[in-house]
């Protein structure tokens, strides 16, 4: 499917080595505003690696990341959430003793008046300042992104909202996974990226995820999946990556991956995790 | 002693014993990412079980050598099994408190029990020197030499080519899945913690002859060469412990040899932070590893911090600032005052170690900097006290946070090693740089207490000074963590990572951690020299880190209230009880090893 504008999103031979081991090798991808991409792939294919490539948490050895067709390659992670790239971790890192309120407004911090002036030494000073002094403007933006959160969190039904003064250590793994995806909806991303955002929940709760990831989709919003669930792939993906040992060895529509010998081959080769393997064969 | 070759032989003679030092730590970080920082305290405890063997025993050489070995082994497994073991799967901030808490108690145990006098430990071999090349040698260097070697050899064979040696090789590399291999990860640390505590024992005797000396402010010391050693060959990589103890060694000895001795120290703690800094993986590692901590799990005891109502907090401090005006002894207020000057250490560590997570061991080096600041400018330029003060708070805020900075990329334990070694760079400072600090002679007739030309001089005055500023600085941190930043400090100590990906920098929040902290500190050094009216570059020392330490965990991390209350209840339980000098700070390092066992999160919790 080739692209007729400019990707949101494109990587050329994005390459991540540890010691021997080529996690990420020669990954090429292109993701057009609005789209839906998913990684799919045997556990240690690289698709977290990936990740940490875009978004500036680990650099690549070679290859080039092209963001809003501006080369974003080796940029801090602090940088890129300010350009609106917003991602969940596979294993979930909410931060543990901070209130579910607490948790999403970290994802609003980039947006923040105070955070703003980006100059050394004046910058920081002011915003202690401004923390410090909490003048008229400043709680007025507080109390808007409460209300914001709040909208937010409604997402999750009665999931999050009544849990919202409670720290994050205290939810369900399921429920810190919504924190996650909450948290990164409050940057108002450009470009979200979801690792495993089903991984350890039951198929009502993946139901209910995978409506929730739908209705982002509709609203416009250009995501990359990383998804075992191959029912959800099928449904939600524009276009679905096969990545196996670092490499892209299939890519198209869901369909096309799904009966292509190569990737069955790649998923029995590697003794498939459990869940990928029952969607496969239902 | 003269000549280059006579320095190199030093180096390297201090370089092996260095070597036994870090060897261990670096097999007990290699197994259990853990720095170890009684490892000193085991050095120290070697020494004085040599003396004892060497003095009263007098045992020949080979036997004090198995002694000490054997007793050392014995406390490493006694640590092992019971300061460590049940902290197994507790938050990550626990065994790193444990161990610190382990080493003031060993050390405090041993200084009780021999008095910190130096003494003499005859070496047990004849004085003479062989002419080598243009150098000499002594039967002491080749014996230190020797020891140096053939525990590198042993050690090797041990690793290699025994089962137990597989399996600690097995741990290190990869814990979990050696623990599936059916590796039993209780006995490896048994071993490497039996096998460091030898070797650190050994060593400790083997210094003490070296210097024929020992006293107890070796301890801390030989921590801190050791983890010099072992960081710069890069963590848990123990070959790479024995060339970074020879480097470290030999930059020191030709340091001595350039500058004086009295810059020993400083070699050793300049060539740790410039690692750190360059090379956070040590020498040896490839470039881009990721690094050596963990990268997920709670790094603080997770709970809820217990509300305490307004009224009650008005009610308190309305108290506390009547106090005076009742019959109260001069005693009991002059005991409080120290509170509320440890209280504003307290505030500042709590936000720092506890809102944050950098849990600095160097934080009284800001009290020196707030103190030399306001006690130099009242003292050399006529500036008024309450202003010195503020100017003594502002010092400590940009020169702590200068001198932290280059640490703000690491995490857990290596943080605390930078803080306590810039915690020594800056006494070392302090005491080398006579034209502006008069060196170890110490500034005294400092003036007293003043505000707006009044001088504080009545117990009552200081108290109510002392009292006030506390309490300002108190709201002003309380406001502090209900804003934006609270949060993102607190984002940050649970998990960097996730932080960074929203978006916070870690420099810039924790410099302002840091520059908040700084101030609280200086004011409360720039208030104590003052008071004391005569300060030196001992006045501010590690055991006053450490006290801060207990105060902040018994009130609970990051928690401003708790600060304040663990603050009184140190200072003032043992004044109750009146309890001797001596015994405070083994009793510190018992209630911390308490707390961190028992109730992690401290009295009013974690915030
Ligand atoms: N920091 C790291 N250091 C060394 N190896 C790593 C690191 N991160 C990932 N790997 C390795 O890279 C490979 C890909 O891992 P990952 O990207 O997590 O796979 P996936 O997300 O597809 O399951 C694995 O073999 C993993 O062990
Ligand atoms: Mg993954």
């Amino acid at each position: 499917m080739a692209e007729t504008i400019a990707p949101l999103l494109s990587l050329r031979g994005l390459t991540r080595r540890f010691g021997g081991l080529t996690a990420v090798d020669g990954i090429d991808l292109d993701l057009a505003k609005g789209g839906l991409v998913s990684i799919i792939g045997p556990n240690g294919a690289g698709k977290t690696t990936l990740f940490n490539l875009v978004t500036g948490l680990d650099r690549p050895d070679a290859g080039e990341v092209r963001f809003e067709e501006r080369d974003i390659t080796g940029h801090s992670p602090e940088r890129l959430a300010a350009q609106g790239i917003a991602r969940t971790f596979q294993l979930g890192r909410v931060f543990g003793n901070l209130s579910v309120m607490d948790n999403v407004l970290i994802g609003a911090h980039t947006r923040l008046r105070a955070v703003k002036p980006a100059v050394p030494v004046i910058g920081p000073l002011l915003e202690l300042g401004l923390a410090l002094l909490r003048p008229a403007s400043v709680k007025a933006e507080e109390e808007r992104l409460r209300e914001e959160v709040k909208v937010i969190l409604a997402r999750f039904g009665e999931r999050l909202l009544p849990r919202i003064d409670q720290p994050a250590y205290s939810l369900s793994y399921a429920n810190r996974r919504r924190v996650e995806i909450a948290r990164a909806l409050a940057l108002k991303p450009r470009l979200l990226l979801l690792d495993e955002p089903t991984a350890g929940m039951n198929p009502s709760e993946t139901a209910e995820m995978q409506a929730l990831v739908a209705e982002l989709k509709a609203e416009g919003l250009t995501i990359l999946l990383i998804e075992h669930k191959l029912e959800m792939v099928m449904r939600l993906s524009d276009r679905v990556i096969v990545m196996d040992e670092g490499k892209k060895i299939a890519e198209g529509p869901g369909e096309q991956v799904r009966n292509d010998s190569k990737v069955i081959e790649a998923y029995l080769g590697h003794g498939l995790s459990g869940t990928a393997e029952q969607e496969s064969a239902a | 002693m003269s000549s280059w070759l006579d320095y190199t032989i030093n180096g390297l003679i201090v370089g092996n014993v260095y070597a036994l030092v870090a060897v261990g730590l670096a097999l007990i970080f290699g197994v259990s990412r853990l720095i170890n920082f009684a490892q000193g305290s085991i050095y120290l405890v070697g020494a004085y079980i040599g003396w004892v063997a060497v003095v009263q025993l007098h045992t020949p050489l080979p036997l004090t050598i198995i002694f000490v070995a054997v007793v050392a082994a014995l406390v490493g497994l006694i640590i092992e099994r019971f300061g460590l073991r049940p902290l197994q799967n507790s938050v990550r901030i626990a065994p790193l408190l444990a161990t610190i808490g382990i080493s003031f108690v060993l050390d405090q145990l041993v200084m009780l029990t021999f008095s910190p006098n130096p003494r003499a430990l005859p070496s047990q071999l004849p004085d003479v020197r062989f002419e080598v090349g243009g150098g000499t040698i002594g039967p002491l260097d080749l014996l230190i030499a020797g020891v140096g070697i053939s525990s590198a050899l042993l050690l090797f064979v041990f690793l290699r080519y025994t089962k137990l040696g597989w399996a600690v090789r097995a741990a290190s590399q990869d814990r979990d899945a050696a623990m599936q291999m059916g590796v039993d990860v209780n006995r490896v640390n048994q071993t490497v913690f039996g096998l460091a505590a030898a070797l650190g024992g050994v060593s400790g005797l083997l210094v003490g002859m070296y210097y024929n000396q020992i006293d107890t402010a070796m301890s801390l010391q030989a921590t801190l060469k050791g983890v010099v050693a072992e960081v710069v060959g890069g963590a848990g990589n123990v070959p790479g412990a024995v060339i970074g103890s020879m480097l470290l060694g030999l930059v020191e000895s030709y340091g001595v040899a350039v500058f004086g001795t009295s810059y020993r120290n400083l070699f050793a703690f300049l060539l740790l932070i410039v690692v750190l800094v360059l090379r956070p993986n040590g020498l040896f590692a490839s470039a881009r590893q990721a690094p050596p901590e963990p990268l997920t799990g709670t790094f603080i005891a997770p709970s809820r911090p217990v509300r305490i109502p307004r009224w009650a907090l008005v009610v308190a401090v309305a108290l506390f600032a009547v106090l005076p005006l009742l019959p109260v002894s001069f005693y009991v207020l002059q005991t409080l005052i120290n509170a509320w000057l440890l209280g504003m250490l307290a505030l500042s560590l709590t936000l720092v170690a506890g809102t944050i997570g950098q849990v600095s061991l160097g934080h009284a080096a800001l009290l020196a900097i707030g103190a030399y600041t306001s006690a130099l400018l009242s003292l050399t330029l006529n500036v008024p006290v309450g202003l010195a003060i503020v100017a003594g708070g502002l010092m400590s805020a940009a020169l702590g946070t200068i001198l932290i900075s280059p640490s703000f990329r690491l995490r857990g334990h290596y943080v605390s090693i930078a803080t306590l070694a810039i915690g020594e760079i800056v006494s070392l400072v302090i005491l080398n740089w006579e034209s502006v600090t008069r060196g170890p002679i110490g500034i005294s007739g400092i003036p007293p207490l003043s505000l707006f030309g009044y001088d504080l001089v009545d117990p009552r005055t200081v108290y109510w000074f002392a009292f006030a500023v506390m309490v300002v600085l108190a709201l002003v941190q309380g406001r502090l963590l209900g804003s934006h930043l609270g949060r993102s400090f607190r984002a940050i100590r649970d998990d960097d990572i996730a932080a960074r990906a929203y978006g916070l920098s870690l420099n810039r929040y924790k410099s302002l951690a840091f520059i908040f902290g700084g101030f609280a500190a200086g004011v409360s050094g720039g208030i104590a020299a003052h008071l004391y009216s005569y300060i030196n570059h001992e006045t501010f020392n590690t055991q006053q880190s450490i006290l801060a330490l207990t105060v902040v965990i018994l009130g609970g991390l990051g928690n401003v209230v708790g600060a304040i209350v663990g603050a009184v209840a140190l200072v003032g339980i043992p004044e109750m009880f009146r309890i001797a000098a001596e015994y405070r700070i083994l009793i510190y390092g018992i209630v911390l090893l308490l707390l961190v066992r028992f109730r992690p999160q401290g009295l009013l919790g974690t915030i």
